[in-house]
């Protein structure tokens, strides 16, 4: 690591332990429209030293969760109820200000868009040295001394002149540099990145993933990166989550989920990337349907109304809700046989992509 | 930013002398004839004529305008008559720089008058000001951070009340009610300053907070939807997401970011209040600025409507100005502009 000036020593749970588990998460939001049930029943582990992809549309519940494990809806009439166990300790019972200690040290997020982020009245390093402040006492001109360090690591030129300028006068993928400083400066031992790259332009995408890459083997945190787009998990995650209608409906390595996928819906995701090697004769596929309501979703299977594989009769997809082995490597929230959904992929998908 | 505040204040300076050029051309070039207004009951169509070679009306307009403007920067004389200033010095009338004029109903330089009436506007602006600013933005906070519960209503609702009653009732009503019936404050009368600083906050009360309550009814709603929005914004949800405690939350982000809008508009209110409270200072009978207008409107006073019209421009000009760079302080996105 670098400076003499580093962060209290935190014992780090050992590589390949489970640093967060969440069982069952539920998060619902009253409305005048009636309960949207946003997470509705979610579990996963995550390890230290390990990315998380996860992955959905607008609305499949992936913000909510990351939100709900950074505690961000107390004080907000949001029904959370599960278990989110992060070093052993569940968040959802600790009290307020027991949570409020973790956040940002323990757990720090990296939101979607940095402008709208950081606050436009405050300059960058006035805001970094505050997120060190606040979990540390040490003096201003130390966390000084750490706010240019960690803006140089994460690759901003000329740090000491660019610590007193205000966001608006950085680029996009600097401002989403710094926000990244800013979420690194207490050595979290998790990171969420919610949609870190969507605001930026494709090459600076690039740079921001390989940057997070970077930081994650050099600091040793867990990062789990929450984005609709499949190109980001493919570099960075070691496990990809696939949410719809808020619950996972299939989780495995990363190699597995491009190679051999085994959800209808992960089969129309990557069906509908479209192509640079093909011919652009072909149309674009989407999914056909929209988003279920969230507050009275589908009966049976959240899936079926967009399903290709939907089979009433037989598997009863309208009516039955599937299971999800959660503790399974690679579980899948389909009715259809394994050996089946197999069978189906490798003749009448894996062609086509 | 030196270059911003001083492009302001040329802008300022400008505006100011087309605002007294319109209004100075809109006033005395119109159909009526200025120096029929100049005597008042006891006028002769010798007075008349006199007063209108006195007072220069007899002129073209550009040209009186153009001696007005010499008159703001040197002074001037009326009648403006070497010939009469060596025969017969004592008949001429001084009105040194500033000049805005003379006004022959009240017999005194307009520069004069509006400088005694003054600080009877300035004190109860201010007065009001404070009240209003101190109640009001603490009220909507309260009212923004208890949102939706009886507090929230209870404030909103009460500060309703207040905007919706006219001026001159609460003033009356705290007139009558607090110094006359239940005697819980003297009988409300302007003291100035050097005389008796206690007096002078005394006297006050009662008309300072006729004005405030009315605005404060507007700056509880203000400030409450600005905090309320200021709340909402993604960078509220960056600070929660650092570990921020919730009081260093509302007065660092929520506070500056809510501030400049009610900054803005509170100055804007404060410029426009120096020109003169009409209807309270006419209730209780304050000789400010206000009750100044209504006297020289109704007696076709025209060179003092002219004064006050310009003092009244100076004053939002001015704070449009401060206001201007005050939101350049607080924004540093506006610096560059």
């Amino acid at each position: 690591m670098s400076t003499a000036l580093s962060v209290e020593s935190q014992e780090k749970v050992p590589d390949g332990d489970v640093l967060l588990s969440v069982r069952d998460l539920r998060v619902r939001f009253p409305t005048e429209d009636g309960l949207v049930k946003a997470v509705d029943g979610l579990s996963f582990d995550l390890r230290q030293g390990e990315t998380l992809g996860i992955v959905g549309e607008s609305g499949s519940g992936k913000s909510v969760t990351s939100q709900a494990i950074m505690g961000l809806y107390r004080g907000t009439r949001a029904e959370i109820s599960g278990l989110i166990s992060f070093d052993g300790v569940d968040l959802l019972g600790l009290g307020d200000e027991e949570l409020r200690r973790r956040r940002g040290k323990d757990v720090a997020m990296v939101f979607q868009d940095p402008l709208s982020a950081l606050h436009p009245y405050y300059t960058v390093g006035n805001q970094i040295v505050e997120a060190y402040l606040v979990h540390h006492d040490a003096s201003k001109a130390a966390a000084r001394k750490r706010t240019v360090d960690m803006l140089d690591r994460v690759g901003i030129p000329n740090p000491v002149k660019r610590i007193d300028q205000y966001p608006h006068e950085f680029s996009g993928g600097m401002r989403q540099r710094a926000m990244i400083a800013m979420a690194l400066v207490n050595d979290p031992r998790l990171i969420i990145a919610d949609e870190p790259t969507t605001a930026l332009d494709v090459t600076v995408q690039a740079q921001i993933l390989d940057l997070l890459a970077g930081l994650q083997k050099e600091f040793g945190s867990s990062i789990i990166i929450i984005t609709h787009d499949l190109g980001v998990v493919a570099e960075m995650a070691n496990e990809i989550l696939v949410m719809y209608a808020g619950r996972a409906v299939e989780r495995g390595e990363a190699e597995e989920l491009f190679y051999a996928p085994e959800h209808p819906y992960t089969w129309g995701l990557l069906q509908s990337m479209p192509r640079m090697d093909r011919l652009r004769i072909e149309r674009l596929r989407p999914i056909k349907g929209n988003p279920p309501s969230l507050i009275s979703p589908p009966s049976g299977c959240a899936f079926h109304p967009r399903c290709a594989f939907r089979d009433d009769a037989r598997l009863g997809c309208a009516q039955v809700e599937p299971g999800f082995e959660a503790d399974a490597p690679h579980p899948v929230r389909c009715l259809i046989p394994p050996d089946e959904r197999i069978r189906i992929f490798q003749t009448q998908i894996r062609p086509s992509l | 930013m030196f270059a911003y505040v001083v492009r302001r204040v040329v802008t300022g300076i400008v505006m100011l002398f087309v605002m007294s050029a319109v209004t100075y051309l809109l006033f005395f070039s119109g159909g009526a004839d200025p120096a029929r207004f100049t005597c008042g009951k006891n006028c002769t169509p010798e007075l008349i004529e006199q007063n209108r070679r006195a007072l220069g009306y007899d002129k073209p307009v550009v040209a009186q305008y153009a001696d007005f403007v010499k008159g703001v920067f040197v002074g001037r004389e009326f009648p403006d008559d070497p010939a009469l200033k060596k025969i017969a010095p004592q008949t001429i009338a001084k009105c040194p720089a500033p000049c805005l004029g003379y006004s022959p109903l009240m017999n005194d330089n307009v520069t004069s008058i509006l400088a005694s009436k003054l600080p009877v506007t300035a004190s109860l602006a201010f007065a009001a000001f404070l009240m209003w600013m101190v109640l009001g933005v603490s009220g909507g906070v309260v009212a923004a951070l208890r949102k939706g519960r009886f507090t929230d209503r209870a404030l909103v609702g009460t500060s309703l009340v207040f905007y919706a009653f006219p001026t001159f009732f609460i003033g009356l009503t705290l007139y009558i009610y607090v110094a006359i019936k239940w005697q819980l404050t003297p009988v409300p009368v302007y003291t100035p300053f050097s005389e008796s600083p206690a007096s002078w906050l005394m006297g006050l009360l009662l008309p300072g907070l006729t004005l405030a309550l009315f605005f404060m009814a507007a700056y509880v709603r203000l400030t409450r939807a600005f905090v309320i929005e200021s709340m909402g914004e993604d960078y509220i949800r960056t600070a929660v997401a650092k570990g921020l405690p919730k009081r260093k939350i509302l007065y660092k982000h929520t506070m500056r970011a809510a501030l400049t809008p009610i900054a803005t508009i509170a100055g804007l209110d404060l410029g426009g209040l120096l020109a003169g409270a009409i209807v309270t200072e006419t209730v209780f009978n304050y000789d400010g600025l206000g009750k100044l207008a209504v006297q020289a409107s109704t007696t076709f006073d025209l060179p003092v409507d002219v004064g006050i019209v310009i003092v009244a421009a100076f004053f939002v000009i001015t704070a449009n100005i401060i206001v201007d760079v005050l939101y350049a302080f607080i924004d540093p996105r506006v610096r560059l502009g």
